[in-house]
């Protein structure tokens, strides 16, 4: 165990002497060439490798936009929102009922997307601030009781069968109750087909050339579409990071960062705490409905993505990285969503593979995967282990053992303790300071 | 000095009145009738006196005559039961700290609380009132943002002065967490000079500092004090209330016991009856 | 002059209490609106019989599940989110140990261990199997206290001191490695315990109607009273019990005046889980089924009833689960099933909001 934490303690020590990009880059060149390395192991073409990649920047980007905003809330201004799943599903589900079709089955208005991802946005952010009104009276595990309940109570709502079709005025919207609905096609399309919101639209001049270029490497239509929209999404963290470093370093964040270390003395130095306390959920609450928007766009909405266990997800990214820093937000989001995530899925696949665990002979039962042990036979357990099912369990069990170990031993994160202090100036050196 | 606000009832205009009456100077501060008790304990039991503008005000009182009740009452930490505090002309009674303090009334507290996480430095320059960056969009805008800059500049310029004359300089780039008692006590001062307020509310702030940095403090306390600030100053050292507070005010059990110069407090007899009372 | 001033005093209730005039006002109105639909014959006597029933019973579940989590919440100050599967774990091996002793020798052992025996042809109730269940009883109170203490030795033991928040992501940790071992090792899907057949019940006649109660739901209701009652005199009567209340209070002080707290905070968890664990299995009895995610999906009703109640108090989590099941069911009246839980928790929100130091007033009164 310590001869992990000093290793760690290492790394974030080597950390310490790079800059934030550096780090950044290093990071994502380290996770590419990793799975590059599995998915040729894995015999996979250039296709699959480039499909490998696409799944893991963009999970990894949809968890950084998603731990940067819980990092706003929690990181700087002490805000322990439990309720990160509720606000997601606002974001989307308004999002869905303004812009998806009246015709199609749960129908909405129709509305073009652009205002759909802006309702569905301010949506959170109002539902944000409404939630934030406990906040402004209860303590910590009150909080994070309060807005668990909170998401509860949105996620109820949009899977109650009263809500699966129903009419405002004469208008018809819905929800698809525990079905789920079909969101708008996702808008990268745009770049390569004739009419984008057409699944079966043929593509455009641009996009059959690209598509072509790309089909003679052995990379499909559809994985050139997601790697496409991989990248944009890659723009929207960065526009995000720069958004809450520019919220951070400066007198605002300075009061936030105040208000998470000692409300009742900011107040005493005249700030309003609550108004902060309720603009922060309000952000924060926008950009996670944001990030949902942008992950579940093109797909479904289903009320099982939005259980606890995604704020959860989003917690445990945010420790790996370190709360309080926007760098160490990216950093746990990419490693949470491509190793902790993804990973064990991929250690499956090894697995399996090299040592031939046949998936026909998969023992139905522990007890038929342990029996075997008797006789020294490990395989039946390994093939119990590896099924698909277990592997999803196990991953959960992994989680949970990694976010006691963080906890315990490295409550600042793998980076370590950081200094992103809170000012729109330099705070090194004093300028022209004859003291020093 | 018709100061109290319309909505005020019967009992406290009363008390005001009388008050200005009595009163011959320029009270910046007016406590009156201010009560306070906590599950059946009475913590404040009708505390009334005036802070007279310019002065350093002397509050003293054995353990638990309510000396640190009254501060939060004033500063809004907590909300009196009944009773007003007047500050400046205006009732400030149940206001929330952080409007006292834009209005220009601060303290700082007993046990020095420092935002542990943050550093010298940012502690300082949280401090200042408004200062435009604290508006997120301006934070956030790129056009506006230069104006934050700018401003931003001049505080940390400021914030550095301040932190030299407290001989916390060399620690600027520290956490707050990692400062001795001493220390922390001196950047609750810091922070408090850095609003600019009229009215301080210095709740022991020599507890833990060294003796020689101790006169200098009270030195600079009385130079600002002919800047025109104004200080209510709760000390257990009788010698720095003594030899630096005019007047002082005795509290009680949560009453005001007598008011007056050094001289007539230390030749009370009460005063010395409330301190062994006290102690026993 | 007189009505004035009792105007007065009127005004600056309403003004200093908003919330809490909005909320009495609010439930007035629906009192009266449940008055009405009962005159309109819109709700039948037997059908709000029912519904209170229903609450009666979720309620005393809650209540006696939210015991352990107010002691351990009292004495280590941090809201335990591994409770709901403490809850689940209790369920599990009582039933486990319930369908062994039934089914031995004519059932297969593997179907039995792993709850996917046909509970039809098990025929398990408190009438037909009444030693299987009070040996399930006493595992689930066994295992459920044994895990409780090991984990508090791996997990929270070297945490002793932080902060609530940093000991809650722990107990988050706990909760999912907990939940999804057993996942693992049963597998998902629900399970059929009780045979309903074998089930004796009542029928009351109400107004015109009719009130349904069964054994089982008569059993949960009566051990729930006996155990919160024996709780409630063992830590009155007993010096755990002063220690305990002493260390709630102020543990440091406590800690000044020998109180050997790791002694009380051992026998707390023990006590606790092994209500916990008992609660679990009695809730899987009355439900006639569990999954291996009951106690998670009951925990933040669980959260509810001991915040209601004022953390700490055994009084309080037992009046607050009875809020929050009567309040739950008796929805019904007014919004569709599906609300029923959301409504639970709404009601803890705004309670939270009027009272947050719960109904009681956070009066330690274990």
């Amino acid at each position: 165990m310590s001869a992990l934490g000093d290793r760690a303690a290492a790394v974030s020590e080597w950390f310490d002497g790079r800059s934030d990009a550096a780090l950044l880059l290093a990071l994502a060149a380290g996770l590419y060439a990793l799975f590059t390395g599995v998915s040729l192991v894995l015999g996979y073409d250039l296709g699959g490798i480039v499909n490998t990649l696409r799944r893991i920047t963009f999970l990894s980007a949809i968890y950084a936009m998603l731990v940067l905003a819980l990092n706003l809330q929690w990181g700087y201004t002490g805000l322990f929102n439990l309720g990160v799943a509720g606000f997601m599903a606002v974001g989307v589900y308004t999002m869905g009922m303004l812009s998806t079709a009246p015709t199609t089955n749960p129908p909405g208005l129709g509305l073009p997307l652009p205002i759909g991802i802006a309702g569905g946005v301010v949506a959170a952010a109002l539902v944000g601030a409404v939630a934030s009104l406990p906040a402004l009276r209860l303590r910590g595990d009150y909080l994070a009781i309060v807005t668990l309940a909170f998401s509860e109570i949105v996620r109820l709502t949009y899977r109650s069968p009263v809500f699966e079709t129903f009419s405002v005025g004469g208008v018809a919207l819905g929800t698809g109750g525990s079905t789920g609905m079909s969101l708008p096609t996702n808008p990268i399309r745009i770049l390569f087909y004739e009419n984008p919101q057409e699944v079966t639209s043929p593509p455009s001049a641009f996009g059959e050339a690209v598509f072509g270029a790309f089909e003679g490497l052995g990379v499909r239509a559809p994985v050139v579409e997601g790697t496409a929209y991989a990248l944009v999404l890659l723009l929207f963290v960065a526009g995000v990071y720069v958004l809450l470093r520019r919220v951070g370093n400066s007198p605002f964040g300075r009061v936030l960062k105040a208000i998470r270390e000692d409300e009742t003395v900011a107040g005493a130095l005249g700030k309003d705490t609550r108004l902060f306390k309720v603009k922060v959920f309000a952000l924060g609450c926008a950009l996670m409905g944001l990030a949902a928007i942008l992950w579940r766009i093109g797909g479904i909405a289903s009320t099982e993505d939005f259980r606890p266990i995604t704020t959860f997800y989003v917690f445990v990214a945010l420790i790996i990285g370190g709360a309080g820093s926007n760098t160490g937000s990216v950093v746990g989001g990419a490693v949470f969503a491509s190793l902790l995530f993804e990973g064990p899925n991929f250690v499956r696949r090894v697995v399996t593979q090299y040592f031939e665990v046949g998936i026909g002979q998969t023992p139905n039962t522990i007890f038929e995967a342990v029996g075997p042990l008797a006789s020294l036979d490990v395989t039946p357990l390994l093939a119990y282990t590896l099924s698909d099912v277990n592997v999803s369990a196990l991953r959960l069990v992994l989680l949970g053992i990694v976010l006691i170990y963080l906890i315990q031993n490295r409550p600042e994160g793998l980076l370590g303790h950081r200094t992103e202090t809170a000012a729109s100036v330099d705070l090194g050196e004093r300028p022209g300071g004859e003291n020093r | 000095m018709t100061t109290t606000s319309p909505d005020t009832d019967g009992a406290a205009a009363d008390g005001s009145a009388a008050a200005t009456d009595e009163s011959t100077g320029d009270p910046l501060l007016q406590v009156r009738d201010l009560q306070k008790s906590f599950g059946g304990i009475t913590a404040v039991d009708g505390a009334t006196f005036d802070v007279e503008r310019g002065t350093i005000t002397g509050l003293i009182g054995p353990n638990g005559a309510g000396k640190s009740t009254t501060f939060d009452l004033v500063t809004g930490v907590q909300t009196p039961d009944s009773g007003q505090v007047v500050f400046d002309g205006t009732d400030i009674t149940g206001w929330r700290p952080h409007r006292a303090a834009n209005r220009g009334l601060v303290r700082t507290f007993q046990i020095a609380r420092e935002l542990d996480e943050m550093t010298v430095l940012e502690n300082a320059m949280l401090a200042p009132r408004g200062q435009v960056g604290e508006k997120l969009w301006r934070a956030v805008l790129p056009g506006a943002r230069s104006e934050v800059v700018r401003q931003e500049e001049q505080l940390r310029e400021q914030a550095w002065e301040t932190l030299e004359f407290l001989e916390l300089d060399h620690l600027a780039e520290e956490y707050a967490g990692g400062l001795s008692g001493g220390q922390r006590k001196l950047l609750e001062l810091a922070r408090v000079l850095m609003i600019e307020p009229e009215m301080i509310l210095l709740d022991e702030p020599l507890a833990g500092v060294n003796p020689t940095l101790e006169e200098k403090l009270l030195d600079r306390l009385r130079a600002l004090r002919e800047d025109g600030y104004t200080f209510l100053l709760v000390e257990h050292d009788m010698d720095v209330i003594m030899n630096h507070c005019e007047p002082v005010i005795v509290l009680h059990q949560g009453e005001v016991l007598i008011e007056g110069s050094p001289e007539e407090v230390k030749n009370d007899d009460r005063v010395l009856e409330a301190y062994l009372g006290g102690e026993v | 002059m007189a009505t004035n001033t009792d105007t007065n005093t009127v005004v600056a209730f309403v003004r200093g209490r908003p919330v809490v005039v909005a909320f009495g006002l609010f439930v007035a109105l629906l009192f009266a609106d449940l008055l009405r639909k009962l005159g309109t014959g819109a709700l039948t006597t037997a059908s709000l019989a029912g519904f209170l029933k229903d609450g009666t019973v979720l309620g005393l579940s809650l209540g006696l599940a939210g015991i352990g989590l107010a002691m351990t919440y009292s004495i280590l100050n941090f809201a335990n989110f591994a409770h709901g599967d403490y809850i689940t774990v209790g369920g599990v091996v009582g039933w486990i140990t319930a369908f062994l002793v039934t089914g031995l020798g004519s059932t297969e052992l593997e179907s039995l261990a792993l709850l996917t025996a046909s509970s039809r042809t098990l025929g398990i109730s408190v009438t037909t199997a009444p030693v299987a269940i009070t040996l399930g009883l006493l595992v689930s109170v066994v295992v459920t206290a044994g895990l409780a203490l090991l984990i508090d030795r791996i997990v929270f033991r070297p945490m002793r001191g932080q902060r609530g928040i940093a000991l809650l992501i722990a107990s988050v940790g706990v909760a999912l490695a907990v939940r999804y071992l057993l996942v693992f090792t049963l597998r998902t899907g629900p399970r059929g315990l009780t045979a309903g057949q074998a089930t004796p019940s009542w029928t009351l006649a109400v107004g015109s109607g009719t009130v349904t109660v069964t054994a089982h739901e008569a059993t949960l209701a009566v051990l729930a009273v006996a155990l919160m009652l024996g709780t409630h005199v063992l830590l009155r009567y007993t010096t755990f019990g002063t220690a305990m209340r002493a260390m709630a209070d102020n543990e440091d002080l406590a800690q000044v005046s020998g109180i050997p707290t790791e002694r009380v905070i051992r026998t707390t968890w023990l006590l606790g889980a092994g209500l916990t664990g008992a609660a679990g299995f009695l809730i899987a009895l009355e439900r006639g089924a569990l999954t291996m995610s009951f106690g998670w999906q009951l925990l933040l009703l669980v959260f509810a009833a001991v915040i209601l109640g004022g953390i700490g108090s055994v009084y309080g989590a037992m009046v607050g689960g009875l809020v929050i099941g009567l309040a739950s069911r008796l929805s019904l009246v007014w919004l569709p099933e599906s609300f029923i839980i959301a409504a639970a928790f709404v009601v803890m929100i705004v309670m939270l909001l009027v009272r947050p130091k719960g109904l009681l007033g956070g009066v330690t009164t274990v």
